[in-house]
């Protein structure tokens, strides 16, 4: 058992020393500064005199996760309260293997509904031609709503059911237990969900390159076309070849992505510490 | 402890896998190498040409454009030469260029000249290039554009930003949504360097789709959309725009009328072996060129009447 356990401590130090040694392969050799390259918002690395500025991409990236957490949030909770508290009977066994069937879907279909029916409607009703950071945030708010709700579910069916009694036992409404009572205690626990949502929105690759445009520009409205660091990655790393300052500088954004999914990680166990009490 | 041994299965099993999954690159050449270097007298002996046993692996990693032509053919040549053992992976012409160059597999596919796209001119050089098929690339716009024809001039110009409208060459009042493909991709070089003559930088707006199905997809869907897309992927549901008045026909490309291609590569790190040879020979037989090649869209390049270098000189054969 224990030598399983170092085994599994040797290969994830040793995936994070390789992302990390060909990520600041640029840094060092002097090809590219780091605040050029996390503040720089021009991206032309086949140019005669390449530049690589990676911000529009790490913003592009916090602005897709952040409108799909704050879309998919609310519908999530609600969902999850559905469920266990307001129609635990029926409803649970109707959503819950909707959103286990959701989670199952596999990211290049959602690329390809978002592709037919979100970027056309988008087009249609809004300006733009529908690709943009709008159509790449709703096709993330839908795949991480099954991570959400499954969390909140779960935070909301452990709470103590002496909690709920004593609440309306006091005279509370439904409503009055559900707001002031279930919502607060459950609230790091939901935003648990809510973290891993974003990690997730956060990594997502395929779905959102369809949808996005890949124009590396920061974007100046919703409906304008943007990248996001997965989408860049995606889409130039077959193209380079190992060891190309442009390939580095791909492997940097991988390592800024890493990096982020240890803030994500951090965050969710201050979350966990807090919910303990 | 039932439950420690199974741990341990299931843990030997995946590593195994792994392990087997990353060495397959290298087990592959050497194995190659070794077959054909150990058959070596007996083909000089039966004549390689009349059919000798050929055996050995080959693994050829790149170009996903060039893909399902060297899958097809390594079908038929696998099917005639019972202990030949092919592998087509994709990855991108930057992959396979530099998985050939460091020996890790026998071929890389490629839709560029090496020596564009390996920094290291050394390691370039001691590529060797078979050029096995062209491919041509037209521009494309969506059908209610109004336009069928552009020059090389009013193409710099909507590229490059400096016309945001049909009208101004001659077709609807729509403004022009430019679909493009990836700074780094194979195709887009081709575009640029021999439609447009420039390279040009991403414009604010513009859409960048990696993949040649998605790109029609959206130029025929996208109103006053315009891109390029591989003759292979033509139809209907987009316009093909004819360059400075010629149509982008096999016919014209063929006959050097039309600039707009190039040559799809498969490189091998030094000479190749016997096994590899034979396999890249089988590509420039007639059989190939003007079965699997026309069928699947390429241009043969036994056919072509022009030949272009790496700085782009075309000279008539």
């Amino acid at each position: 058992m224990s030598f399983c356990v170092l085994l599994l401590i040797v290969i994830i130090i040793s995936m994070v020393y390789f992302v990390a040694s060909k990520g600041v392969a640029n840094f060092v050799n002097g090809e590219v500064k780091v605040s050029e390259f996390l503040f720089g918002t021009k991206w032309s690395p086949e140019a005669d005199t390449p530049s690589y500025g990676a911000f529009p991409f790490i913003s592009g990236s916090f602005l897709v996760t952040l409108l799909a957490a704050l879309i998919a949030s609310p519908l999530s909770i609600c969902a999850a309260l559905f469920m266990t508290e307001i129609v635990p009977g029926w409803g649970k066994k109707l959503l819950q293997p909707v959103i286990e069937l959701l989670s199952g879907i596999p990211s290049v279909v959602y690329g390809f509904v978002g592709l037919s029916v979100i970027v056309p409607f988008l087009r249609d009703t809004l300006p733009g031609q529908g690709i943009g950071v709008a159509a790449g945030a709703l096709v993330l708010s839908v795949m991480i709503l099954p991570t959400i709700t499954s969390v909140a579910a779960d935070a909301l069916a452990s709470l103590p059911q002496n909690l709920k009694e004593s609440s309306f036992a006091l005279g509370a409404t439904r409503w009055q237990t559900i707001s002031r009572v279930i919502l607060p205690t459950t609230f790091p626990a939901i935003m648990t969900g809510v973290v891993l949502g974003m990690a997730r929105a956060f990594g997502e690759a395929l779905a959102v390159q369809m949808v996005i445009g890949n124009a590396p520009f920061v974007p100046h409205s919703l409906f304008e076309s943007a990248s996001t660091l997965t989408s860049v990655i995606t889409l130039g790393m077959g193209n380079t070849t190992m060891g190309s300052p442009q390939n580095n500088a791909l492997w940097s954004m991988a390592l800024v992505l890493m990096l982020m999914t240890f803030v994500f990680v951090l965050l969710v166990r201050m979350l966990e510490r807090r919910n303990k009490i | 402890m039932q439950f420690k041994k199974s741990w341990i299965m299931a843990l030997a099993l995946t590593s195994v896998l792994a392990l087997s999954a990353c060495g397959n690159g290298n087990n592959g050449g050497n194995k190659a190498a070794s077959n054909s270097g150990g058959n070596t007298p007996a083909a000089t002996n039966t004549e390689s040409s009349s059919g000798a046993k050929l055996s050995g692996s080959i693994l050829a990693s790149g170009s996903t454009a060039l893909q399902p032509l060297v899958e097809q053919v390594a079908e038929k040549f696998m099917d005639a030469n019972a202990g030949v053992d092919i592998q087509v992976q994709g990855g991108g012409s930057g992959t396979g260029l530099t998985q050939v160059s460091e020996k890790q597999v026998d071929i890389g596919n490629s839709d560029v000249f090496a020596e564009e796209k390996l920094k290291d001119a050394a390691k370039a050089a001691e590529l060797v290039d078979h050029q096995v098929a062209v491919v041509a690339i037209a521009a494309v716009s969506n059908p209610k554009a109004g336009v069928d024809s552009l020059t090389k001039q009013q193409l710099v110009d909507i590229f490059t930003g400096k016309i945001t409208n049909w009208k101004d060459v001659g077709g609807a009042d729509q403004a022009i949504q430019i679909i493009n493909r990836p700074a780094s991709s194979g195709t887009r070089a081709t575009f640029e360097s021999f439609a447009l003559g420039t390279k040009t930088e991403d414009l604010k707006g513009s859409i960048q789709e990696d993949s040649s199905g998605t790109v029609k997809k959206m130029i025929g869907e996208t109103p006053g959309a315009i891109g390029y897309l591989a003759l292979s992927y033509l139809d209907d549901s987009v316009k093909t725009l004819s360059y400075d008045g010629v149509e982008p026909s096999v016919d014209n490309v063929v006959a050097g009328k039309y600039p707009v291609w190039a040559y799809e590569h498969m490189y091998t790190n030094g000479e190749p072996n016997e096994t590899v040879k034979a396999f890249l020979d089988y590509f420039l037989t007639d059989e190939v060129q003007t079965g699997d090649v026309v069928e699947l869209g390429y241009i043969p390049a036994s056919k072509m009447q022009v030949s272009r270098d790496v700085a782009g000189t075309v000279t008539p054969k």
